[in-house]
């Protein structure tokens, strides 16, 4: 299914975009609000360009936003996206535990009743 | 109980659950070929599900509807991408138009299910669902809060009216 291999092109990015320390230190800095990119560059013993590389490493995984405001790049982590992915998927698994308390029931029918009625 | 695992995957926008049963892959194969027996698990006992056409082979379509406590009914399909029987469907699971079209304003979601020999006897069910894009996920969840909101609405008419 073509939609899985893009998810795995995207849990690649994801991990590569976590692995790092910088990165994952940058994530939790920009989650209370816009950060630019030199006010970062100034907490990390690094340049100005090492960091924006980084902050360019977390945007393609989807896990930062950037926007420009004057001569600034202010960076925001972007976790409203996953929040609610997360929201999805524990609805859906509470759906599919009673499916699968039903099959259980219905497994434990004698099979006779089960097939061909109707 | 019979779900011995789930994971879930944001990122990806993917939940696997497994279950184990006792019956054997042949039989808990019949719970999806079998329209009949479908009817009596895919939907809450609240919105029983029927279906009226299901047709398991790859490319084939299955439509339904569910029928809530109000004679409400939600329309469904499927269409089959994969079919080998006993072991495995992949189907995309979407929403229908009162003509059991599909509605191609509303989302979808693909399903991958995973029937396998357990060791010692049973099977092992595995079932994997993707959603497409967040966009598709965020639609279901405000649909999803539009319907709790009828249902709590519904209780406080119950409690009124008592």
């Amino acid at each position: 299914m073509v939609v899985e291999q893009i998810d795995n092109e995207r849990a690649d990015r994801l991990l590569h975009a976590l692995s790092d320390a910088t990165r994952r230190d940058i994530i939790r800095r920009a989650i209370d609000g816009e950060h630019s990119v030199s006010a970062l560059a100034r907490a990390y013993p690094m340049s100005f360009a090492a960091v924006q590389k980084h902050v360019a490493v977390l945007e393609t995984a989807g896990l930062v936003s950037k926007r420009k405001r004057g001569r600034e790049i202010l960076v925001r982590t972007e976790i409203a996206a996953l929040r609610l992915a997360a929201q999805v998927l524990d609805q859906l698994e509470a759906v599919w535990r009673d499916r699968i308390s039903r099959i259980d029931a219905l497994l434990e029918e004698p099979e006779t009743q089960s097939e061909g009625e109707r | 109980m019979p779900v011995t695992n789930v994971i879930k995957s944001p990122e990806t926008r993917t939940m696997s659950v497994t279950a184990e049963f006792a019956a054997p892959v042949g039989r808990v194969w019949q719970i999806w070929a079998d329209p009949r027996q479908l009817e009596k698990w895919w939907g809450p006992p609240t919105w029983p599900a029927t279906f009226t056409e299901h047709d398991l082979r790859p490319g084939g379509w299955a439509r339904y509807f569910m029928t809530g406590p109000n004679g409400d009914k939600s329309r469904g399909w499927w269409r089959f991408d994969a079919v080998e029987a006993p072991r495995r469907i992949d189907l995309e699971d979407g929403f229908a138009d009162e003509a059991g079209q599909p509605n191609a304003e509303m989302p979808s979601m693909f399903m991958r299910v995973s029937l396998d020999d357990r060791a010692g006897g049973g099977t092992r069910m595995t079932t994997v669902t993707t959603f497409p894009s967040a966009e598709s996920m965020h639609q279901l969840l405000a649909m999803g809060m539009e319907e709790g909101m009828h249902a709590a609405m519904g209780q406080i008419d119950g409690l009124l009216a008592a």
